[in-house]
């Protein structure tokens, strides 16, 4: 139920005290967490300032030849897959109305938010010419013919979307109940844009590589990017949930309402049986594009054994595990079966992306420590403000805590 | 590109009504009305005068051609020279090959531009517009040719590649290259001259050069072309990037888009009603559960 007892905020002259009071820290500051981000964070800030006066060059390993790297290929491409778990669910919980996941909806819909947030903060990065960013949306220049000028727009109307479905919980937060009533009622509409952006631009970046046809290695490129990288988005949220939503229990425990201790394990085997079929699928998929392009000749070498691993070790293997797991109702082996399909995931969007990206090369690109570290800034800081979020507002209860 | 530009605006944006006319419009695409450049490799004496006059005609790194022993090292355009000269070993001596941008009839830099900074300009040069730059690279990845180049030491980083001399084009002069060229290596003109020109010379001459033109089928068809007396793979051309456009390759998928835009919202909210089972019907009944819901967690 609402806690009633605070009252509502009313003015703005309200709102920024509350704010301020809001954005103070809370609880330990010498948690291991702290620790190892903070460093990390400071560093990448004092590498992203050499790299805006300094070019990309100084401190990434990009050159002509791979001028897509840890950047892009992590941070956005497979960043994004990562965060599939919000369009899945909330179309299990407000399309096909299944409320047994409606308790983990809110974490996940602020894991898409953020993760979009700063996985597109991530592109801004990369981006040779920033301040030129808002061109995609302004003027004369449309690129319309361009996936990524698509990506482009998905990217920021999705936020949107995302945005308005976890704004009932903001407003909860500031106890404006007839703002939440009123925000809660665009929710399916929002879901529904949601889950439409989110099939267009998932499948989209793989469209990306689609011209890159004569870089890629032929085991990882296909004219079906785009539907290997939808479905297998699919499972990557699954799996995402099961593993942060392991951790939020571990972690923010004392936020977490009892009852739900029990019914997170309940999700669990519902995801995990989620998870295994659209994982079979997916490798239905992939095998038949392999038989169907006669590829048995390409898997006699390294790259071949690299392919094999990627799609049986952690495709097949986690599939089988999910499905294992399920039947038995072993949470264990569920959970490291998340945790292999997402590995499965990210060594997956970097085969396409980078590391089977101008294999033919004699140099090949390894990221810099500079590429690194701010790529693990990236990964810190969202979970900062994650943190944040989920220690103010009621997301992972119904009570707001102040 | 103008055509196909639109041809897509109106269907990524909302599937309007418009576009069977530009479909037809599309159709109607004569590559007649472009321009392009033949290169008779079997010509070049690897002078390297392009590459002098085309550092100067655009401001930038001129190399010392006498002294710096460049034919000697394999180079590929860069960030600093929109044109090089390389020099490779046959059975028929010592080839000398020119490179730059190909100038695809349909770019893949220009498709995959997100704002048209990279843009095929009427008659089939294809040119790099900073103002409109955001720097993604993403005409990197695409191109068959690995051609336009980033300046990653600057902070505010240019993609370099050569113009076909855009604005000398539009004063009625020849690209600087083909004007310093001293052996007729290069000629400018209309590209079905060039290949018309090209066809004569292989007739002429059956033995002297192999009988392909680089160029006249690859990606569709490029403004620069080349002759050559020894197979292409030999003098560093890539002979597997197919005869297919490279903007095809995303076509299917940008054709989808309006379909999953309109038809998934469909599916979708048809969904949502169809799965009302067991539930109240009534408008006010279905809110007030909803929110019943909502305040279980």
């Amino acid at each position: 139920m609402m806690n009633t007892s605070a009252t509502p905020i009313r003015t703005f002259g309200e709102f920024f005290p509350f704010l301020i009071q809001e954005l103070k820290p809370r609880g330990p500051w010498l948690t291991p967490f702290n620790i190892i981000s903070i460093p990390v964070i400071l560093t990448g800030l004092v590498i992203l300032v050499y790299r805006f006066i300094h070019g990309l060059g100084s401190v990434t390993n990009l050159t002509q030849d791979m001028p897509w790297g840890l950047w892009m290929g992590f941070d956005v491409i497979t960043g994004v897959a990562l965060a599939g778990g919000a369009y899945v669910i909330t179309f299990v919980v407000y399309v096909m109305k299944v409320e047994k996941y409606q308790s983990i909806v809110r974490a996940t819909v602020l894991n898409g938010l953020l993760a979009y947030t700063f996985y597109g903060g991530a592109l801004l990065i990369d981006l040779g010419r920033p301040w030129n960013a808002p061109n995609p949306y302004i003027g004369n220049s449309f690129g319309f013919s361009s996936v990524l000028f698509l990506i482009c727009w998905h990217f920021l109307l999705y936020m949107v979307a995302e945005f308005i479905e976890f704004s009932p919980v903001i407003a909860q937060w500031l106890h404006l109940e007839k703002a939440r009533k009123f925000l809660k009622s665009l929710t399916l509409v929002t879901v529904v844009l949601g889950i439409t952006l989110s099939i267009l631009h998932q499948s989209g970046l793989g469209a990306l590589f689609l011209m890159a046809k004569p870089k890629i290695h032929p085991l990882w490129w296909s004219p079906f990017i785009p539907i290997l990288f939808f479905v297998s988005s699919i499972y990557a949220g699954l799996a995402m949930i099961i593993v942060e939503g392991t951790i939020s229990h571990k972690v923010f425990r004392k936020l977490i309402e009892p009852k739900s201790h029990h019914s997170f394990d309940e999700m669990i085997f519902g995801l995990a049986k989620g998870a295994a079929i659209v994982m079979f699928v997916y490798y239905f998929f992939k095998a038949l594009l392999f038989i169907h392009d006669k590829q048995w000749a390409m898997i006699v070498d390294g790259w071949g054994y690299w392919y094999l691993l990627e799609v049986i070790g952690f495709v097949l293997v986690p599939a089988l595990m999910f499905a294992f797991g399920f039947k038995h109702r072993s949470l264990n082996i569920i959970k490291i079966a998340a945790v292999m399909a997402l590995l499965g995931i990210v060594l997956n969007r970097l085969n396409v992306s980078v590391i089977s990206f101008n294999w033919y090369a004699d140099v090949h690109y390894f990221p810099s420590w500079q590429e690194i570290v701010v790529t693990l800034m990236v990964i810190f800081a969202e979970l900062w403000v994650f943190r944040w979020f989920v220690t103010r507002m009621p997301v992972l209860s119904s009570e707001p805590r102040h | 590109m103008d055509r196909r530009g639109f041809l897509k605006t109106s269907l990524v944006v909302g599937g309007s009504a418009l576009t069977s006319n530009k479909a037809r419009a599309q159709e109607q695409h004569d590559p007649g009305e472009f321009v392009g450049v033949l290169v008779d490799t079997t010509r070049c004496i690897g002078c390297r005068a392009c590459e002098v006059a085309c550092s100067e005609e655009h401001d930038m790194f001129v190399p010392d051609v006498v002294n710096d022993g460049a034919l000697e090292e394999n180079r590929k355009t860069s960030d600093k020279q929109w044109t090089v000269v390389n020099k490779f070993k046959t059975e028929k001596g010592d080839i000398f090959v020119k490179r730059q941008c190909m100038h695809c009839y349909q770019a893949a830099c220009a498709t995959a531009c997100p704002t048209e900074a990279m843009k095929q300009m009427k008659g089939g040069p294809v040119i790099w517009r900073g103002n409109k730059c955001i720097g993604c690279r993403f005409c990197m990845v695409s191109c068959p040719f690995d051609i336009p180049k980033f300046e990653y030491g600057e902070w505010n980083p240019k993609l370099q590649k050569c113009t076909m001399c855009f604005e000398r084009l539009e004063e009625g002069q020849k690209p600087a290259c083909v004007e310093a060229c001293p052996t007729d290596t290069l000629m400018f003109g209309s590209r079905l001259k060039n290949l018309e020109v090209a066809r004569h010379r292989i007739y002429s001459h059956p033995d002297k050069y192999v009988h392909h033109i680089y160029g006249e089928h690859e990606v569709g068809g490029t403004g620069y072309i080349y002759l050559s007396a020894v197979p292409f793979e030999q003098i560093g051309f890539r002979t597997d990037l197919g005869k297919r456009p490279y903007p095809e390759y995303t076509k299917e998928f940008l054709y989808a888009v309006p379909m999953i835009l309109f038809g998934v919202p469909a599916f979708l909210l048809g969904l949502n009603t169809l799965t009302d089972n067991n539930k109240p019907t009534t408008e006010d009944e279905f809110h007030s559960d909803v929110e019943g819901v909502d305040d279980e967690y």
